[in-house]
């Protein structure tokens, strides 16, 4: 059966004496090896070098804070009902009278997890987020020696405080889409 | 031979029934069943006087009956109109009835906070299926809301006004099941609200139910409140000897904790009846009998496969055979990382609280 007509007789015939001292496939070898010292690199020294991430890349995830530096996830399980690898899980907590400066809404996640072992990073949490609380920013995972330094917990995820560290708080928001 | 009985013949959306006289349109609609049914956020049928107030189970009346088919002029509140012989009855193949009721729902979401992600009654909010059946994507209103504080009824019971659309199911349970009633509607117009003199407590042993005719969340369970989501709790059907109720509930598990005790819920969302009789349980049952060992567990209970409550499958669930050890010659595999210990969450026994957890709750922990 001839699936295509490109197929080619193998030349079995024996080599001339100029053929079987590789000569010629040899300089033309050397010739792609060669003419790649002078393309673009494919690769880039990685630490000292980063690649952009285009804008909708999705990496570790963030949690948000807003402009008074509140929290502002409210632990409603959106996100980890969306989360198809179950990756995501919460415990809520009511917000007392006197730490209305700290979560925004009467409600708040006490606990938040993230098993990035788990995560696919899709991107589904972000888009259930109801109150643009959960993001993925444009940095990925860093590799870890244990399986225990996967477990993301509220500390690892919270997003630097706009107001008292506000260094950090520009250097993680980034270039994120649609933010000022 | 006992007198027959006349029987009136009723058409709804060109489904012809025959119910007897007297019977609502809304009851015939469900005896029919399925989408047919108009939706009610007021009337519940055990109790004595609801209904006729939130105006979603307005229905287009084509002909008022076969002495007289003369179409109504306005849409009636099917939940407190009865049926005549040869009437015929407009619901989901009435336009102007789903305009009208788009318009209700807009009326009854113009005050609500629509802070679902904080309510607890999410997943199983009348409101919340009503707004998504025929509501609007926007809001026109422009104006304040009006806003009140949360208010405790009694111990066990939280009021969140701001979501309140004065329905008066919970004064009725007050008024019918309980022997006294201490909360009720106070002031009138766009101002009524519902509450208690001074936060007068109710200690009533049935006043727990007004949670559950409470179709939207301004009336919720104390003892549950913020523990969890109810899609990821798990109902299941239980019953105990109890001397003051029926003792038939649905327990709201996560894994063997109950974090919740309700009443079981007829497909209308109304409490079921037992031989005629509705199965309002008492605050016992609900507050205090918090163990799995203080029920019978009798199954999982039937989620309709379109609620979200449904979405951990727990019906007809197969524990997979563990296959490891078999294979291993009885030696279990070798976990690289139990996640119990490195997870925090599932640290405090949750269920044991009485009220919310607080961030003093998790603070005792970390000590």
């Amino acid at each position: 059966m001839q699936l295509t007509n490109r197929a080619k007789p193998v030349d079995r015939s024996p080599m001339t004496f100029l053929e079987s001292l590789y000569l010629w496939n040899i300089i033309k070898g050397m010739g792609i090896t060669i003419s790649h010292l002078f393309k673009r690199k494919a690769t880039i020294q990685y630490p000292e070098e980063k690649r952009t991430f285009s804008k909708v890349f999705r990496g570790l995830h963030v949690l948000n804070r807003d402009s008074d530096g509140r929290e502002n996830c409210t632990a409603c399980g959106l996100c980890a009902v969306a989360c198809p690898a179950e990756a995501i899980t919460m415990e809520a907590a009511e917000r007392q009278p006197g730490e209305e400066h700290l979560y925004r809404e009467e409600k708040y996640a006490a606990r938040y997890e993230i098993n990035m072992l788990r995560c696919i990073f899709c991107g589904l949490c972000e888009e259930a987020c109801p109150k643009d609380a959960i993001y993925l920013s444009q940095t990925f995972a860093p590799a870890n020696y244990g399986r225990k330094g996967f477990i993301y917990k509220k500390e690892d995820l919270l997003i630097p405080h706009p107001l008292k560290e506000m260094e950090a708080y520009k250097k993680a928001v980034g270039d994120r889409a649609g933010n000022q | 031979m006992a007198e027959e009985k006349k029987l009136f013949k009723v058409t709804i959306d060109n489904i012809t029934i025959d119910v007897e006289p007297g019977t609502t349109i809304l009851h015939a609609a469900r005896a029919i069943g399925g989408d047919v049914t108009p939706p009610a956020m007021c009337y519940y049928s055990k109790l004595k006087g609801s209904g006729g107030k939130c105006r979603t189970c307005l229905v287009e009346v084509a002909a008022g009956s076969a002495a007289d088919p003369r179409p109504m002029p306005k849409l009636v509140a099917s939940c407190r109109t009865t049926v005549m012989d040869g009437m015929v009855v407009k619901n989901i193949t009435s336009e102007r009835v789903q305009d009208a009721r788009a318009g209700v729902v807009e009326f009854l979401l113009l005050n609500h906070p629509l802070d679902c992600p904080i309510c607890d009654q999410a997943g199983e909010c009348h409101l919340q299926d009503l707004s998504y059946e025929h509501g609007k994507e926007g809001t026109r209103y422009e104006f304040k809301r009006r806003t009140f504080e949360k208010e405790d009824i009694g111990p066990y019971i939280q009021l969140h006004m701001t979501r309140c659309i004065l329905c008066y199911r919970c004064t009725y349970v007050a008024d019918q099941l309980t022997d006294q009633r201490v909360h009720g509607v106070l002031d009138r117009g766009d101002h009524a609200e519902i509450s208690t003199y001074i936060s007068k407590a109710i200690d009533n042993d049935f006043s727990g139910n007004m949670i559950d005719v409470c179709p939207v969340g301004a009336l919720t369970d104390k003892t549950f409140r913020f523990k969890n989501r109810v899609w990821f709790t798990k109902p299941v059907e239980a019953h105990r000897d109890c001397d003051k109720c029926c003792g038939k509930v649905t327990l709201w598990q996560r894994g063997d904790e109950v974090l919740r005790v309700t009443a079981r819920k007829d497909e209308w969302g109304e409490v079921q009846s037992y031989e005629g009789q509705p199965g309002w349980i008492c605050n016992t049952c609900r507050f205090d009998k918090k163990k799995t060992s203080d029920w019978v567990i009798e199954g999982p209970a039937n989620v309709s496969r379109h609620s979200v409550i449904s979405q951990g499958h727990y019906t007809g669930l197969k524990k997979p055979r563990e296959i490891m050890p078999e294979v291993m010659g009885g030696r279990a595999p070798k976990l690289l990382m139990d996640i119990h210990d490195v997870s925090d969450v599932n640290s405090v026994d949750i269920s044991a609280l009485p009220g919310p957890a607080t961030s003093e709750t998790f603070k005792k922990k970390e000590l």
